[in-house]
């Protein structure tokens, strides 16, 4: 546990300077300043919005741009970036003739990865409630204070959290064993693309088992249906179990993979 | 026995790459073990330290099987492995600073190997922006930042200008002159590994075809004599006549056996007194390719 604990302190340390660690407060910092300044300048046209509506509309904007492609591009990136550190470096074989345990090394690069893209969640969530409420404080004519969205909106995002573990996982695993970044990437992208046809207009009924497509199927549902932030999703629903599942499946087969390994 | 490999074999796909290799590395040594680019040196380093998969073959290290007590070894060994694997976007002190976490050593020890390996105002420097011989030094700080039992540094002096060498190689003859710590360099310079090495091992082709202390190298390896002098032929003929042994003639040099220094100076008088003109004349080593050809032609006889 300790070898666990000092990987993944060592993970932070190393990342500070990465632009992977710093997307994950820059990307949502930089979508929901540039929302709020679009809605500061258009108050006009959304005078007339129920402040339920408002705030359907400024948080579903981000959610819709996360869910269908930004995430999933998100993943791809963070995913390789935590192991590119050791690939460019040419540090797996130091990291591995440390006397800390495989599993600490492996379970702390992955855990790390997951809470990136658990800070940037986490962000869009905080960052959408503050300059929602910063925005009905300084332009009355928007009401964003008649509506309190921050329990439906924090489970919209908890289970765009867990859909997303599906793809967190098979991209980590991609970026861990091929140093090149044209192929997890490649892979990656092509996924993504799938996964919103595959959703939208082929309104296919088993998209659900698409780790890609499942994100997007957490936030809309199949036929990309209106996203509504305003009410509470039904949360364990099948993208979201599956994509959990996935995610267990291929951990565990990622840790055989690198046990049997050689580090070359 | 520090470290002790027993009928080690390794393939990469079908070919072989380590033939029965049974290195017996006794403590306190420094124990070079030398052989030409692609003999096996790093693929043994990378199979002592686990990083991969024993196939055929034990390895023992501190008296104890490395399947099944790896991380109790690891934890006393210190390794330099290829190019020294450094975080080029840290500097160099972050670099030792990561490490020192990681193995729970003091974070001022950062500071003192920095010193150690003359890094002390390139510390804050990127380590992306060093050059090879800094790269060096600092995966060698690295490796010697848990003070560990047991360093295995593969080819440590590559990159490093003249005194870089000169430093390295009395940095690790101190270690194991007053640490007690064994020392398995890897070259593939056997000028090197003679000015440091208490012990030798040479590998060629994936075959240990030698293993003694460096006075039984000596042995093998015998110094020459080379003369640069107008009329090779002549000059060999005529030292073959007086009781010498020749060596190698070429067109330009004759070589034989050095035996003394005053002996290297009656050759230079007795040509020269017999008309021939000596261009140049001085002890050099042998170079592994003919250290390769005398043992094998020792094995054989």
């Amino acid at each position: 546990m300790k070898g666990f604990l000092l990987s993944l302190q060592s993970e932070f340390y190393k990342s500070r300077k990465t632009l992977g660690f710093w997307g994950a407060i820059l990307l949502p910092t930089l979508i929901m300043f540039s929302m709020s300044v679009g809605f500061y300048f258009n108050a006009h046209k959304l005078v007339n919005h129920t402040p339920e509506m408002l705030w359907g509309q400024f948080a579903g904007i981000p959610l819709a741009i996360m869910g269908s492609l930004l995430l999933p591009m998100y993943i791809i990136f963070v995913a390789y970036s935590v192991n590119v550190i050791e690939h460019k470096s040419d540090t797996w074989k130091t990291l591995f003739t440390l006397p800390i345990p495989k599993w600490s090394i492996y379970t702390a690069k992955y855990l790390f990865a997951v809470i990136l893209i658990l800070i940037t969640l986490t962000l869009f969530f905080v960052l959408t409630i503050a300059f929602g409420t910063l925005l009905g404080n300084i332009q009355p004519k928007l009401k964003f204070g008649g509506f309190h969205i921050e329990t439906h909106l924090f489970q919209v995002y908890a289970k765009l959290f867990f859909a997303s573990q599906g793809i967190i996982a098979l991209q980590f695993l991609m970026s861990l064993l091929w140093k090149d970044f044209l192929k997890p990437m490649g892979i990656g992208f092509v996924g993504t693309i799938a996964g919103v046809i595959l959703t939208g207009p082929a309104r296919w009924e088993y998209a659900y088992l698409f780790p890609y497509a499942q994100p997007l199927l957490s936030v809309m549902g199949v036929g990309n249906k209106k996203i509504r932030p305003t009410e509470t999703p039904v949360f364990f629903t099948n993208e979201v179990l599956i994509s959990m599942a996935i995610a267990v499946v291929i951990f565990i087969t990622g840790y055989f993979i690198l046990q049997r390994r050689s580090i070359k | 026995m520090v470290i002790k490999t027993e009928n080690l074999n390794f393939y990469f796909g079908n070919q072989p790459v380590i033939k029965s290799l049974a290195l017996q590395v006794p403590e306190g040594s420094i124990f070079g073990f030398l052989g030409p680019n692609g003999a096996g040196k790093t693929t043994t380093i990378k199979l002592l330290l686990n990083l991969l998969k024993l196939q055929e073959g034990s390895i023992s290290i501190f008296g104890r099987e490395l399947l099944g007590n790896r991380l109790e070894i690891l934890r006393q060994i210190g390794s330099l492995i290829e190019q020294p694997a450094i975080y080029t976007h840290l500097t160099g002190r972050e670099n030792l600073i990561n490490r020192a976490r990681l193995l729970e050593v003091p974070v001022n020890r950062a500071d003192d190997m920095l010193k150690l390996v003359g890094l002390n105002d390139a510390g804050l420097k990127k380590a992306g922006n060093y050059s090879l011989g800094m790269k060096q030094r600092l995966g060698i700080g690295l490796a010697l930042l848990a003070n560990p039992k047991l360093l295995i540094l593969d080819e440590p002096t590559n990159g490093l200008d003249p005194n870089g060498i000169i430093e390295v190689r009395e940095l690790l003859i101190k270690l194991a002159k007053e640490e007690g710590k064994t020392v398995f360099v890897s070259s593939h310079m056997l000028a090197e590994v003679e000015r440091m090495a208490t012990h030798v091992g040479i590998i060629n082709g994936g075959e240990l075809v030698f293993q003694g202390s460096i006075q039984d190298l000596e042995s093998i390896s015998q110094p020459m004599v080379q003369v640069e002098t107008d009329n090779t032929a002549d000059a060999a003929n005529y030292l073959k006549r007086n009781g010498y042994e020749i060596g190698h003639v070429t067109h330009s040099f004759i070589t034989l056996p050095f035996t003394s220094k005053d002996d290297t100076a009656t050759i230079n008088a007795a040509l020269h007194n017999n008309g021939h003109r000596v261009y140049s004349i001085g002890k050099v080593q042998k170079d592994l390719e003919q250290l390769f050809l005398n043992i094998t032609q020792k094995s054989s006889t």
